[in-house]
């Protein structure tokens, strides 16, 4: 294991070495652009075997992205905010396809206005699209979602992207524990996808017409597999656990345990949340952080269940779902709903853009939470 | 050693470095961390910057801790400010969020005098001649790395030698021993020739 | 400068004044400028025409063309202009030596 200093796209590029897929389609669009700049010299300089191939849009990425997989290759890429708008109708063909792409998305927010910092807008446009989708704190768990992301999409043919804050962690440097490639490639195993195209023992054909007899039956097998992708990426985070020594569960519970208030959010914010409740603990105040991972499929049960007894929650969403409850909100109050909770539930929304957000910030909230004074819905950095 | 005590003070030690884009100042701030990270640090380096071109003026920061550092905030306020172009001060006020017990320190033929005058600031500013080490010792307008040693100098929170190895292991390949070499002689002038 | 809150900007990101972007004085970004020896220039209008900016104003027209004095207020300090100069005589000098 060798510890390395790495930016977001740096460790996702290194993940990407260790994978070491069969072919990746590259299109660049700032905030991802390194991911793939940095993989094209391992290319280049014949570290990996990948067929690198430069397509002339996203839409085309994604579209070479489907046809090598369903070819039978292992294929991996990335994008942000307007490349994945761009590619939106052939992501939902991946997942229609039950296709195991791998994607790296580079949270930015979408146009217009036209802006290159982070939000989650572009993810959170994608998510009813059939992909599972992983939130990364870090350039640490961005390298580690990758890995995960590759075995889970290939057990259960589905895509999968892996998340992470635009330039906050894509090009912000940490500390990265990188493991030896023989365990990574290892742990990754080899693909073996049952229907290639490639395979001309067992002929098929990919992508057909489907009309009102067939078009719900098969689209309806993705629900199933979709919710049973939760126990396989815990199975799975546990493999990778025993060569890390980390933990991978549907969300990281940060003193929650006697929390009066607890903060529900994902990606680099839930570090930040992280300051801010050690302060505040050593001020003797009970409050606490639920980091979500896995945002889709989403696990309705188990953030039921960690947050039913909790006096208030506050969930904090980096993007907004016009006209309805922002995205993380939403599915936090269904999962509510099951259990009847009969505490308070304030949403926030911040970030849009790329607006800062600061540990004060967060202080704020947990304090006029704790003093009964937090509306039930707000903007944090906002000039209204 | 003072540089012990003062590092056990604060638990993150936040650098915050202004440049143009093109200069090297987000290179400075991960040159910093990954110095820091030989030296068994928790470190963070991240640029701050609007439209990507050069010349536009550029922020960069770098945390180094001794535990885990888990914020991904902003750098409110630094320790120190490193200025690499001291053309930008007519524009971006340098000293934001410094505090008067914080350190400036700026690449300028200016005396220190003269900068505390331009900019009000109250706390101790060291200046460094960095472009002319630059152009002398490497032949290029290229003050970044110089001031690397006047940091490492005035902040007292890693040991040259971290600089230096960093260098080495970065630049050897690229630029060969005689470059890496004068290179490295800037850094030192810079170390020695930092003044209050 | 105070920043505007929602309520005080056009909708849609609108940008609703004509030729707004002359109020942008690029010129701040340079870290170098470049300074002609007009003793030397020989009016070629290679530098006028190769500026990105448009930074080279002019006077007179067909043979009596002759370049004036680079507009500091725009030009960023690209160095194209010196760099085309079939003379030479512009060169690329420091642009703190000419801040107060």
């Amino acid at each position: 294991m060798k510890v390395k200093a790495l930016t977001g796209t740096g460790a996702g590029a290194e993940a990407m070495r260790q994978i070491n897929p069969d072919v990746v389609p590259a299109y660049p669009i700032t905030p991802q652009t390194a991911i793939m700049q940095k993989f094209s010299t391992f290319v280049a300089d014949g570290i990996v075997d990948t067929e690198l191939i430069r397509v002339e849009s996203e839409h085309s990425a994604m579209s070479c992205a489907v046809g090598a997989s369903a070819a039978g290759a292992r294929v991996m890429t990335a994008t942000a905010s307007a490349g994945l708008a761009l590619m939106w109708e052939i992501v939902g063909v991946a997942s229609g396809l039950r296709l195991p792409i791998i994607m790296a998305v580079v949270n930015r927010a979408l146009s217009a206005p036209i802006n290159i910092h982070c939000d989650h807008s572009d993810a959170m446009g994608a998510r009813d699209l059939g992909w599972i989708q992983i939130y990364s704190e870090s350039a640490q768990e961005v390298y580690e979602n990758m890995l995960i992301a590759t075995r889970l999409a290939e057990k259960k043919l589905l895509p999968v992207m892996v998340c992470q804050d635009g330039f906050i962690t894509s090009h912000g440097v940490e500390n990265v524990e990188i493991f030896d490639d023989d365990k990574i490639k290892n742990f990754v195993g080899e693909h073996k996808y049952p229907h290639a195209l490639l395979d001309i023992k067992k002929p098929v054909t990919h992508g057909p017409l489907q009309l009102q007899d067939y078009y719900f039956e098969t689209r309806s097998q993705q629900i199933p597999v979709m919710e049973e992708s939760i126990n396989d990426y815990l199975k799975i985070g546990e493999e990778l656990s025993k060569i890390t020594g980390r933990e991978y569960k549907l969300f990281d519970k940060y003193n929650m345990d006697d929390a009066d208030v607890v903060i529900v959010t994902m990606n680099s914010t839930a570090g930040t949340t992280k300051t801010a409740i050690n302060r505040l603990r050593s001020e003797g105040k009970k409050v606490g952080l639920l980091k979500l991972r896995l945002f889709r499929p989403f696990p309705y049960k188990e953030v039921a269940e960690a947050l039913k007894n909790v006096k208030q929650i506050i969930v904090l969403d980096r993007s907004v779902s016009f006209g309805a409850n922002p995205p993380l909100l939403g599915e936090v109050k269904n999962a509510l709903f099951d259990v009847k909770y009969e505490g308070l539930l304030h949403s926030g929304v911040f970030g849009l853009g790329g607006r800062n957000i600061f540990i004060e910030d967060i202080e704020d909230l947990f304090n006029k939470a704790l003093d009964g004074k937090l509306e039930k819905s707000f903007y944090v950095g906002l000039r209204e | 050693m003072t540089w012990i005590f003062y590092f056990n003070m604060k638990e993150v030690y936040e650098v915050r470095i202004h440049g143009r884009g093109g200069q090297g100042a987000k290179t400075a701030s991960q040159f910093i961390a990954e110095a820091a990270l030989g030296e068994g640090k928790q470190i963070q380096s991240f640029p701050e910057y609007g439209p990507e071109r050069a010349g536009a003026p550029v922020k960069a920061y770098t945390r180094i801790s001794d535990k885990p550092i888990t914020t991904y905030a902003p750098v409110v306020n630094p320790d120190i400010v490193i200025v690499i172009d001291p053309t930008l001060m007519v524009s971006v006020d340098v000293t934001e969020g410094l505090n008067d017990d914080g350190i400036l320190m700026v690449n300028t033929p200016k005396d220190a005098e003269d900068i505390k005058k331009d900019t009000g600031f109250k706390g101790k500013v060291y200046t460094i001649n960095a472009t002319k080490i630059a152009i002398d010792t490497v032949g290029k307008n290229l003050p970044n790395t110089p001031m690397l040693g006047s940091f490492v100098k005035v902040s007292g929170v890693i040991p040259i030698e971290s600089i230096k190895d960093s260098i080495k292991s970065k630049f050897l390949k690229k630029l060969g021993e005689e470059k890496t070499q004068a290179t490295i002689k800037g850094v030192e002038l810079a170390y020695d020739g930092v003044k209050e | 400068m105070t920043l505007k809150s929602n309520k005080e900007i056009p909708i849609g990101g609108l940008i609703d004044e004509a030729g707004s972007s002359k109020k942008f004085k690029t010129g701040d970004w340079k870290s170098f400028r470049p300074i002609t020896d007009f003793s030397k220039c020989i009016n070629c209008m290679m530098c006028v025409c190769w500026c990105p900016d448009d930074c080279i104003p002019t006077e007179g027209n067909g043979n009596d063309i002759k370049r004036k004095e680079t507009d500091f207020s725009v030009c960023k300090g690209c160095g194209i202009c010196a760099n085309v100069c079939p003379v030479k005589c512009i060169k690329m000098e420091e642009e703190a030596k000419f801040l107060k």
